[in-house]
């Protein structure tokens, strides 16, 4: 069966408190960080990007897995961040990790749900025997617009998946996607920017597409909350998972080990992946995941997922999400302000 | 004509992306950035592609406060001669540390960063900078 | 004594921000005062040799020695314009002199010449870093102060070298200095200023770097035959030497010694029939002032990791044992990058002269310029004699 063979992450190293953030628009960061459960999140050095993430990643997944760069034959990077408007990411990651030249390589983009998207079709190119293994990146370094909501929340990192057959870390039993036209998120062509339905993107969309992702996967595999172990949810803040947890009846503790979002921020297309990833560093074998992922505009991609013995030699091979996690540093609003470009006079 | 340094960084992208030097097999001698010849064999040397393993030491460093209008955003920051296990030394920036904590002799890997940027319309150039080693704990649980 | 080549006469621009002149003016003027020194009439000058950078990217104007022979007035003699990074100037001496020497030219006109204020700061350090290897050094965040430091951190770790050592160079050079009316720098520096100046690439300093100066010097030089026609005071150049290293700083087995020049001051001395202790009198390139430290110890007036030492002892001031850089060096004088090997020689001649004025080394006969291309890949020695 089709599965996850190797996996890496990549967190950069800086982090801003929500507390800092609040400081300087005058807003209580006490308050502001318990009701995002948010507490502070990641930012990317100022020679970080989309592309150097997905590398970083990608290199800790080949290493993981033990997989022979020239087995890949299909890179996908995904992301609402990529550093060119147009020039492909993929290849730069194909070139930093030493793939063959006969591949197929594309970047997607479906705000948060980029990443999964290219797990889907990675699964489907490796079951109809068309790749051998294919990998699947969602990475950002996402933008909040100073002062907005977002700033609190939009944060950097990255999640590689090398999707194949051969000895899999996990199996992906099934996926479902439940897709509409919603525009509760977006970004222009030139803008620096996202903009946003503020209360809009709650109930219309998060909820909804995540909800009937979910369900959706539930039907299609006749299956129920209660056959799985752990649950990730996309992680807009920290709030939001568990406000569809209860929607849909999963206890608390199966989702808490998921939620990075409170030390790390939303890392966007590496978000729900990122959460997955966290489970795959300490889940035993034979747990079963469920992950929903979400995109703004929008859509969600569900998995039911099966951890295999297999995890348990590579663990110990790369860093894990904890990792990354645990190595930081704290940054001021200025200092942060310089890395991501917000002094526009400089 | 190419767009500023497009073809330039394009012809060697192995070498900064991955460090790819070569050998040559007479003298055994290890070479970064890749020799057209090798300069103690010269036409008696067989020189073949090696890639680096990316691990290595400082040799020597330098904290930069002065920088190009490139480099502005990144001041202060460490510019280190790395000594690659292989016996080839090469200049790279460190990162994910504190200028502080850098000292010679000190374990750095390779990592891959933004090296710079041809202006905002211009291409980006990536390859390789070096960073601590970073602890792998494997399990967070007991 | 055999065939040699003579100076009889030498001149320079003032070294400074020179905000009124363009770089054609600062060489014609340098060009001019070296004739007016000799008595050399413009028509009598073979051709001319002049040692730049980067004149295109610093002004955006090439073909040098076109322009100085146009704005000379000097006719239709050839020109050659000659470029080894900071090493131009001594390129372009010893290039004149190889002319004569061989032959080929009589009656020569040496220039060196930069203007570097007319680009900003970063414009300025992106252009001297093309002086080390720009691919493989400069494009990854190594600016040239910092190639430095790699030396300066390497030497206090293997031989105890220390920051007070780095900084009473400067202290040296600059109250030299004071008595150059050229300088651009005429004002002593105690040694607790210079050890708290700005950091520019820890562990040097501001003040342990040499400046952004424009200025040019020039130099007639002669066959020994017909210098007596142009100067009752001629200088000679007992010996040109040149050695090459490697251009990128990390390819040097050992960072702290520069091979290149222990070739050839080793083989200058050779050439001339000389040793160290005949030397008066040393120009050395200090662009940095570890580069001073180093280049002691290479020409062998300190063992190796003792150039701090000597410092101590007071052997390399003016009134030492071996006087170095009495015209300020380039940290003081000023570091117009392709005049300043030119700018070495002016201030040996005049040493040798007896007319370096309150600098003046006692009864000095002979003369020893180093000057250093990048990280030391190019190292041009000249020793003179009267």
């Amino acid at each position: 069966m089709v599965g996850i063979v190797g996996y890496g992450v990549y967190i950069p190293r800086y982090r801003i408190k929500t507390e800092e953030i609040a400081r300087v628009w005058g807003e209580d960061g006490v308050r502001l960080a318990k009701g995002l459960g948010v507490f502070e999140k990641s930012v990317p050095g100022p020679d970080e990007d989309v592309a150097t993430i997905s590398v970083e990643a990608a290199r800790n997944a080949v290493k993981h897995g033990n997989i022979d760069p020239l087995d890949i034959g299909a890179v996908y990077v995904g992301s609402e961040s990529h550093p060119y408007a147009v020039k492909p990411t993929g290849t730069i990651v194909a070139e930093a990790i030493e793939c063959s030249t006969d591949i197929t390589c594309a970047d997607y983009e479906f705000a948060c749900k980029a990443g999964t998207a290219a797990m889907q079709t990675c699964m489907g190119l490796v079951k109809s025997d068309m790749i051998k293994v294919g990998l699947a990146i969602g990475s950002d370094t996402a933008q909040g617009r100073p002062g907005d909501a977002l700033e609190y929340s939009a944060a950097a990192g990255g999640v590689a998946f090398l999707i194949g057959k051969e000895n899999p870390v996990a199996t992906i039993e099934a996926t479902a996607s439940f897709t509409t036209d919603t525009p509760d998120f977006w970004r222009r062509e030139g803008e620096d920017y996202p903009s946003h339905g503020a209360r809009f993107t709650g109930e219309p969309a998060y909820f909804r597409h995540v909800g009937e992702g979910a369900k959706l996967l539930l039907r299609n595999t006749k299956t129920s909350v209660d056959d799985y172990d752990y649950f990730v949810f996309h992680m807009p803040n920290g709030k939001f998972p568990l406000a569809m947890g209860m929607q849909l009846g999963v206890p608390g503790e199966k989702l808490e080990d998921s939620l990075v979002v409170r030390q790390i921020g939303n890392t966007y297309s590496g978000s729900a992946m990122m959460g997955l990833a966290r489970i795959l560093d300490i889940a035993d074998p034979g747990s079963r995941i469920f992950m929903v992922s979400y995109g703004s505009g929008a859509g969600s991609d569900a998995f039911s997922i099966v951890v295999e013995e297999e995890v348990l030699k590579r663990r110990g091979e790369v860093p894990t999400v904890d990792d990354y996690i645990a190595r930081k540093t704290n940054i001021e609003y200025s200092i942060y302000a310089k890395f991501r470009r917000k002094i526009k006079a400089m | 004509m190419a767009e500023h340094g497009v073809a330039q960084i394009w012809r060697k992208i192995k070498s900064i992306y991955n460090i790819q030097g070569n050998h040559c097999k007479t003298c055994d001698t290890y070479y970064f950035p890749p020799r057209p010849v090798c300069p103690e064999c010269r036409r008696k040397g067989v020189l073949e592609d090696y890639r680096f393993k990316g691990l290595g030491k400082i040799h020597t460093f330098a904290v930069v406060r002065q920088a190009p209008d490139t480099f502005k955003r990144q001041v202060p920051y460490v510019v280190a001669q790395i000594e690659l296990d292989e016996g080839a030394r090469l200049t790279g920036q460190i990162v994910n540390c504190d200028p502080e904590e850098v000292e010679i002799g000190m374990r750095v890997r390779a990592c891959f960063r933004k090296i710079t940027e041809f202006g905002d319309k211009g291409i980006i150039v990536y390859g390789y900078k070096f960073e601590p080693v970073l602890k792998v704990t494997g399990h967070p649980y007991p | 004594m055999g065939k040699r080549v003579a100076i009889v006469g030498v001149g320079m621009s003032k070294f400074g921000e020179l905000w009124d002149m363009n770089l054609r003016d600062i060489t014609l003027e340098a060009g001019v005062s070296a004739i007016f020194d000799s008595q050399v009439k413009g028509s009598q000058i073979d051709a001319v040799t002049i040692g730049n950078m980067s004149a295109g990217r610093f002004t955006g104007q090439e073909h040098l020695g076109a322009q100085a022979v146009d704005m000379g007035g000097l006719g239709n003699i050839p020109a050659y314009s000659v470029e080894a990074a900071c090493a131009s100037g001594g390129a372009a001496v010893r290039h004149a002199y190889m002319a004569i020497m061989s032959g080929e030219h009589e009656v020569m006109m040496v220039l060196g010449c930069e203007k570097m204020s007319d680009v900003n700061q970063s414009e300025a350090m992106d252009t001297m870093s093309v002086a080390s290897d720009w691919e493989w050094e400069g494009l990854f965040g190594a600016t040239f102060p910092a190639l430095y430091a790699f030396m300066a951190r390497r030497h206090m770790l293997e031989h105890g070298t220390t920051l007070e050592h780095l900084s009473m160079v400067a202290v040296k050079n600059h109250a030299n200095a004071a008595h150059n009316e050229f300088a651009q720098f005429r004002r002593p520096v105690p040694l607790e200023v210079v050890m708290k100046s700005g950091l520019l690439a820890d562990p040097l300093r501001v003040l342990h770097s040499s400046p952004v100066t424009d200025g040019a010097a020039g130099l007639i030089m002669c066959t020994e035959e017909r210098a007596k026609e142009f100067t009752d005071t001629p200088v000679y150049i007992e010996s040109s030497e040149q050695a090459g290293d490697t251009l990128a700083l990390h390819d040097r087995k050992d960072i702290c010694t520069m091979e290149a020049v222990k070739k050839s001051s080793a083989s200058s001395l050779k050439e001339a029939g000389l040793k160290i202790d005949d030397i008066d009198v040393f120009e050395l390139h200090d662009s940095f002032t570890i580069g001073e430290i180093i280049l002691t110890e290479d020409i062998g007036i300190a063992k190796k990791g003792e150039g701090g030492k000597i410092l101590e002892e007071g052997l390399t001031e003016k009134d030492g044992k071996y006087p170095v850089n009495t015209s300020g060096g380039l940290k003081a004088r000023g570091h117009p990058i392709g005049a300043t090997g030119v700018a070495q020689i002016v201030e040996l001649v005049l040493q040798l002269r007896g007319d370096a004025d309150k600098r003046q080394v006692d009864g000095a006969e002979k003369g020893m310029a180093v000057n250093i291309g990048g990280t030391g890949a190019t190292s041009i020695v000249h020793i003179l004699g009267r």
